[in-house]
């Protein structure tokens, strides 16, 4: 088998004094999406964290293409080839839609071509190319955080919770642009999302109380209701 | 700077973008409202004109300081010590460079206070890269640990000029041809207040220019809504915060050296009786904002010589009044950066 792109290895993170992370073993096979489930602070967004380097992990390993990366600053793991949307988007409200894409493009001018790709996945980018990304809507700024994210070709994309308080019809746009991104590039979606999350994932990992509690094939989860509802209870539903 | 080609809008309506420009009439509207109490309006626009000049340096000096605030939240005390080193560093070099200080000659002279300020700035700069690496960096994130050591490196280097330069009061003398005024109409303006507000734009134009128009300007203003998503796109934000301080403290010592000239007399303490208000102009413009700290500068510098020729007891007070009132206004200032 090829060896894995991201690979967390018993990884124990402390906010503060808090315990969160209590021994992470998570496995992402190079290509494809693997979607990371589990209800309200089961660890997902600390999981997400602690891979960009935002958290320090106080136990474990992290190793991102054979090469361990925690504790390592988070702008050397930014260049390493990860790229981060955050739950809270984190666009630069002051800049416009045009700037924050220049800063996303590490390595010079986005070339035209793919600025059309970005484009023809969120057009609504385009129309707001020279407005101050604070006039956005909500998800309208979550594609902005996306685009940000595949500004230059990236090895691994982490996003947190994209469908969080977004319009269906958005909804469906970022099932397209997902389903044409994950071939191009590996992706670790964190989604409550069950519907959604099935409907991209190659394979899952449930989380809970800071521990990967289920690891396996995307489709045999959303075959086993039994399952799902064993792993993941009532609370998804909620956010259907 | 390289920007990615515009694309052509597509002609469906557009939102309009707000521009906000009611902070800007509040000088305006200041000196407006100060005319009647004065009276004279040869005087008024005496006031006016010193009220710029003192603006503008005190902006020289507030800009650096928001911007290490807004990127990195570091409450830095010490930024008075810069003042006052820059001040003490055009001393010694128009010391020097006497013969091109007392000649009546604005070219020489202004070749003197040149030099005097790329010596302060160069100074500043390299003590501020200093200041930041040995005192700041370690006490990144504890704002109650900042302000008690970035206070003692102030004391430190209050000392350390003491030792150098001595403790008694120097005389800081302006070049000739900066002495006296110039006759507009009725009105006489003093040389150098025009030569301060001069800078102050020169100073205002370029940093607006940098942070609009330049890769770095864009990561700073960036850092300063979201330091932390800045890092996440492969940027070490740290190392742009040592760049803006040691810029700012550059621009602290090009302001020392004018509120210096402008005073014509210089002792250790300089830095401490302008940082007041250099704190009011910050905190009344928004934190982090160079925009709100301009139009913060100038109307605290109005309001402290209005009420000066007005009520002179209560000039320091009266800015006092004016922070409450704008924070009643806007809680986070003129200008509110966005915070993550
Ligand atoms: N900055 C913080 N300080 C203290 N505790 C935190 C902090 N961030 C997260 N936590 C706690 O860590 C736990 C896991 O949080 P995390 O945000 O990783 O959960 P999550 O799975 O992403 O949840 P959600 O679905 O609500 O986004 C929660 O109990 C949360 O309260
Ligand atoms: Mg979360």
């Amino acid at each position: 088998m090829a060896e894995p792109l991201l690979t967390l290895a018993g990884v124990h993170t402390h906010i503060g004094q808090y315990h969160i992370l209590q021994g992470v073993d998570l496995v992402l096979p190079r290509g494809g999406m693997t979607v990371l489930l589990g209800r309200n602070g089961a660890g997902k967004t600390t999981t997400l964290r602690t891979v960009m380097g935002l958290w320090k992990p106080s136990r474990g390993t992290v190793t991102f293409d054979g090469r361990p990366i925690g504790g390592v600053p988070t702008p050397d793991i930014a260049q390493a080839g990860i790229a981060y949307v955050p739950e809270t988007m984190a666009v630069f409200s002051d800049l416009t839609v045009a700037e924050n894409m220049i800063l996303a493009a590490r390595s010079g001018p986005i070339d035209t071509a793919r600025l059309d790709w970005i484009f023809s996945l969120f057009p609504a980018l385009k129309k707001f190319w020279q407005f101050p990304a604070g006039v956005l809507s909500g998800g309208q700024k979550q594609m902005l955080a996306i685009a940000r994210a595949i500004a230059e070709p990236r090895t691994l994309l982490l996003i947190d919770e994209p469908t969080k308080g977004i319009a269906p019809a958005i909804i469906e746009a970022m099932i397209t642009a997902f389903a044409e991104l994950k071939r191009e590039t590996t992706i670790l979606l964190v989604e409550q999302n069950f519907r959604f999350a099935a409907s991209l994932g190659d394979h899952v990992a449930v989380m809970d109380d800071g521990r990967i509690v289920h690891r396996g094939a995307m489709a045999d989860l959303a075959r086993d209701e039994a399952l799902q509802q064993r792993l993941l209870g009532l609370s998804l539903d909620t956010h259907q | 700077m390289t920007v990615a080609p515009a694309p052509a809008t597509t002609p469906e309506a557009l939102p309009a973008i707000k521009h906000d420009y009611l902070p800007i009439l509040l000088p305006v509207a200041l000196s407006a409202l100060a005319l009647p109490f004065v009276g004279n309006p040869i005087t008024w626009v005496t006031l006016t004109v010193a009220a710029l000049a003192m603006g503008m340096m005190i902006f020289v000096i507030a800009s650096g300081l928001t911007l290490v605030f807004g990127l990195m939240d570091v409450l830095n005390f010490g930024h008075g010590a810069f003042i006052a080193v820059g001040a003490y560093l055009a001393l010694s070099v128009l010391g020097l460079l006497s013969g091109w200080v007392q000649v009546d000659s604005l070219g020489w002279n202004l070749m003197a206070l040149g030099l005097a300020v790329s010596v302060a700035m160069i100074g500043t700069g390299l003590l501020g890269w200093a200041f930041e690496r040995v005192i700041v960096k370690p006490v990144y994130g504890q704002h109650l640990k900042q302000i008690l050591i970035t206070m003692g490196g102030l004391i430190v280097a209050e000392q350390l000029i003491h030792v150098i330069w001595g403790g008694d009061q120097k005389a800081m003398a302006l070049p000739t041809a900066l002495r006296g005024a110039v006759l507009i109409g009725d009105v006489a303006i003093e040389k150098f207040r025009i030569l301060a507000v001069a800078v102050g734009f020169v100073v205002f134009a370029a940093m607006l220019l940098v942070l609009n128009r330049t890769r770095i300007g864009l990561l700073i203003r960036a850092g300063v809504e979201n330091a932390e998503m800045v890092e996440a796109l492969g940027y070490r934000i740290r190392r742009l915060f040592v760049g803006v301080f040691a810029v700012g403290s550059a621009l602290a010592g090009l302001g020392g050296v004018m509120w210096a000239l402008y005073r014509e007399t210089l002792t250790a303490a300089i830095g401490g009786d302008v940082m007041v208000l250099v704190f009011i102009v910050i905190i009344i413009g928004g934190l982090g904002s160079v925009g709100g700290c301009f139009i913060g500068a100038i109307l605290v510098a109005m309001m402290a010589n209005y009420t000066a020729f007005l009520l002179p007891k209560v000039a320091l007070a009266s800015n006092i009044l004016l922070m409450v009132a704008i924070l009643m206004w806007r809680p986070q200032g003129l200008y509110p950066v966005a915070k993550r």
